[in-house]
């Protein structure tokens, strides 16, 4: 089967006063359709700078993203994302911020009813039906992500980007995203690439988890599989031995190989850091 | 049984009258009448006592008492004015028709009431003349400022010319304006006066600026998150400014007109001032010019009314405001 969404070579470079800094270097990656996929690594490596290519908010100066052999030039709606801070509209209701986007993807598509009932069983997918009609102000951060993932769910994407969805959620909230957000991609099946710091939720909910290398020049450094069944149950997983395996092997790769000395107090230039790493 | 209730700012009074006041009720009651009041009634005082030790060469400087008759005579005079006016159309009626029983192949000729404005027509005019010029400017700062946001380039373009003429007082555009009204706008049946064109225009000018530089900051401000939610749904431009640009600068927009707004009535004053043109302005000018014992109670009494305009138009912004912008914190007192 030939992959869904494919990156070949992608590079990116910034250009900065003191020069080109490059940012990511050769990021090849093949994700097939249905596929759960998350992004993790330090801070700074470039995690974001992928998902906005993939999103074609950025332009990649080397190499390239094709979705459904078509090339990634623009951001549309096909890719969806779901952005760390939940980028509501915050004049518009729940209802009206999906509905915007359901009107923007679907306005030659529907008919006014069936418009409706597309934004209220988005927001019933992800739980929210009973605050359709408070305004973001009104409802909790979880609530606000839940919305925004209804939002991008409702667009019908070939493949949901979701940059740190819930990195700003309290544990709680992130656990009961985390089970609702399994429970759609079940359903749905749909392609997912989600950016994470969480090292057990990249194994809770991946099919793969890619893991980044520090910058400069960051690339991928390993890919993991999790072969785990699914439907997956947070509890029954806490003592899985593959489980266990995963995060053992992530927390490896993250506190071992790519270890990461934050200097402090002050920070470093990412040039200078990578002088004192060479020497 | 009945139950009561009173809006919160009641609450003081109600325990009062019941005689249980709880601390904070106090506290409450202070903050909204008894400070307020005070300070008031120490203005009075500090104005009577300095007022008795200034003689100018038109009597002695106003009191409170002085300034209070005053603003009855004015309201006297208003009424002697409007009764006048009544009696003019009467007698002009009665002759008409008595006329047109004697010649019914006459044409009647209706005439004007061309009595001086009183005080309160000097008010009605000065505040349709401040707000035509308000339109007007937000008419055109509106759009331009959302421009100016939008693209660095008309900034650019734009930023020099904004910082160049924002500063520049009223009076220095008056003669310009004046001359210009005059040479434009010439016509045999004008719709408005001359003199209403110009301080319209001059107000214009001068009350652009907070709106124009509000307008744009609000448009550059616009989180670049929700311009990716934008790019994301390929909203076009026009979409894209009337869903996401124009509500998320709705905010800083009625920052700039609040304060256009309190500008455009301190430049009217001024203006019609100078320009002699109809308005509060020049019943200030007049009475100064008239120099009688009256004149600086009178002036006093425009001064207050000024004041209190102003501060009318600005709770008028501020209600509109309350009601039509989505971040309610944005409202300042």
């Amino acid at each position: 089967m030939k992959a869904l969404l494919e990156l070949s070579n992608v590079g990116m470079k910034f250009d900065t006063p003191k020069g080109t800094f490059e940012a990511l270097k050769d990021v090849n990656l093949k994700i097939d359709s249905g596929e759960f996929v998350s992004l993790i690594g330090h801070s700074g490596c470039g995690k974001s700078t992928v998902l906005n290519i993939v999103a074609g908010l950025l332009q990649a100066t080397d190499g390239g993203v094709i979705l459904d052999k078509h090339e990634v030039t623009e951001p549309g709606p096909e890719r969806a994302v779901v952005f760390q801070n939940h980028s509501l509209l915050p004049w518009l209701t729940s209802f009206e911020n999906v509905e915007l986007a359901v009107k923007q993807v679907f306005k030659k598509t529907k008919s006014k009813a069936e418009i409706r009932d597309w934004v209220e069983h988005n927001l019933e997918l992800v739980h929210m039906a009973h605050a359709m009609h408070k305004k973001p102000d009104e409802i909790s951060g979880g609530m606000k992500q839940r919305v925004g993932i209804a939002r991008a769910l409702a667009m019908q994407p070939q493949v949901l980007l979701m940059d740190e969805p819930f990195g700003a959620l309290d544990a709680l909230t992130r656990a009961h995203l985390q089970d609702s957000l399994m429970e759609i991609h079940a359903q749905l099946g749909t392609t997912v690439i989600m950016i994470t710091h969480d090292v057990d939720e990249a194994v809770l909910l991946s099919d793969r988890i890619v893991m980044m290398t520090n910058g400069p020049s960051a690339t991928i450094g390993e890919i993991l599989e999790v072969k785990l069944p699914r439907p997956r149950d947070r509890l029954a997983l806490a003592d899985d031995p593959t489980f266990v395996r995963c995060r053992q092997q992530v927390l490896q790769f993250l506190y071992e190989k790519q270890r990461k000395v934050e200097p402090l107090p002050k920070r470093e230039s990412p040039k200078a850091e990578a002088d004192r790493k060479r020497a | 049984m009945v139950t009561l209730t009173f809006p919160t700012w009641m609450e003081p009074y109600r325990a009062l009258a019941t005689g249980k006041m709880s601390g904070e009720q106090w506290q409450a009651l202070l903050r909204q009448l008894i400070w307020p009041v005070m300070g008031m009634a120490i203005f009075l005082l500090l104005w009577q006592l300095a007022a008795q030790r200034i003689d100018t060469s038109l009597g002695q400087f106003p009191g409170p008492v002085d300034v209070w008759e005053q603003a009855g005579s004015l309201i006297d005079e208003h009424q002697a004015s409007r009764a006048k006016e009544a009696a003019f159309h009467e007698r002009q009626e009665k002759y008409i028709a008595s006329r047109l029983q004697q010649q019914p192949e006459w044409e009647p000729v209706y005439r004007e009431y061309t009595g001086a404005p009183t005080f309160f027509d000097q008010i009605g005019t000065s505040l349709i003349t401040v707000m035509s010029g308000f339109l007007l400017a937000s008419m055109i700062a509106i759009p331009l400022g959302i421009v100016i946001g939008l693209s660095s380039t008309a900034h650019a373009a734009m930023n020099p010319l904004i910082q160049l003429f924002k500063p520049v007082s009223p009076l220095a555009w008056l003669p310009l304006v004046t001359m210009v009204v005059s040479a434009v706008y010439v016509t045999d049946d004008p719709l408005v006066a001359k003199s209403f064109l110009t301080s319209m225009f001059t107000v214009s000018l001068c009350c652009l600026w907070p709106t124009l530089m509000n307008t744009s900051v609000g448009v550059t401000s616009v989180s670049q998150d929700l311009t990716n939610v934008s790019r994301v749904l390929r909203l076009n431009a026009l979409s894209h400014v009337r869903k996401i640009v124009l509500p998320s600068a709705l905010p800083m927009m009625f920052t700039g007109l609040r304060l256009s707004l309190g500008i455009a009535w301190m430049v009217l004053i001024a203006a019609e001032m100078l320009a002699q043109n109809p308005g509060l302005g020049k019943f200030v000018w007049d009475e100064f010019q008239n120099g009688s014992s009256q004149s600086l109670g009178r002036i006093m009494v425009a001064v207050i009314v000024i004041g209190l305009i102003g501060f009318l138009l600005d709770r008028l912004m501020l209600m509109l405001q309350r009601a039509l912008v989505w971040d309610k914190s944005s409202v300042q007192r």
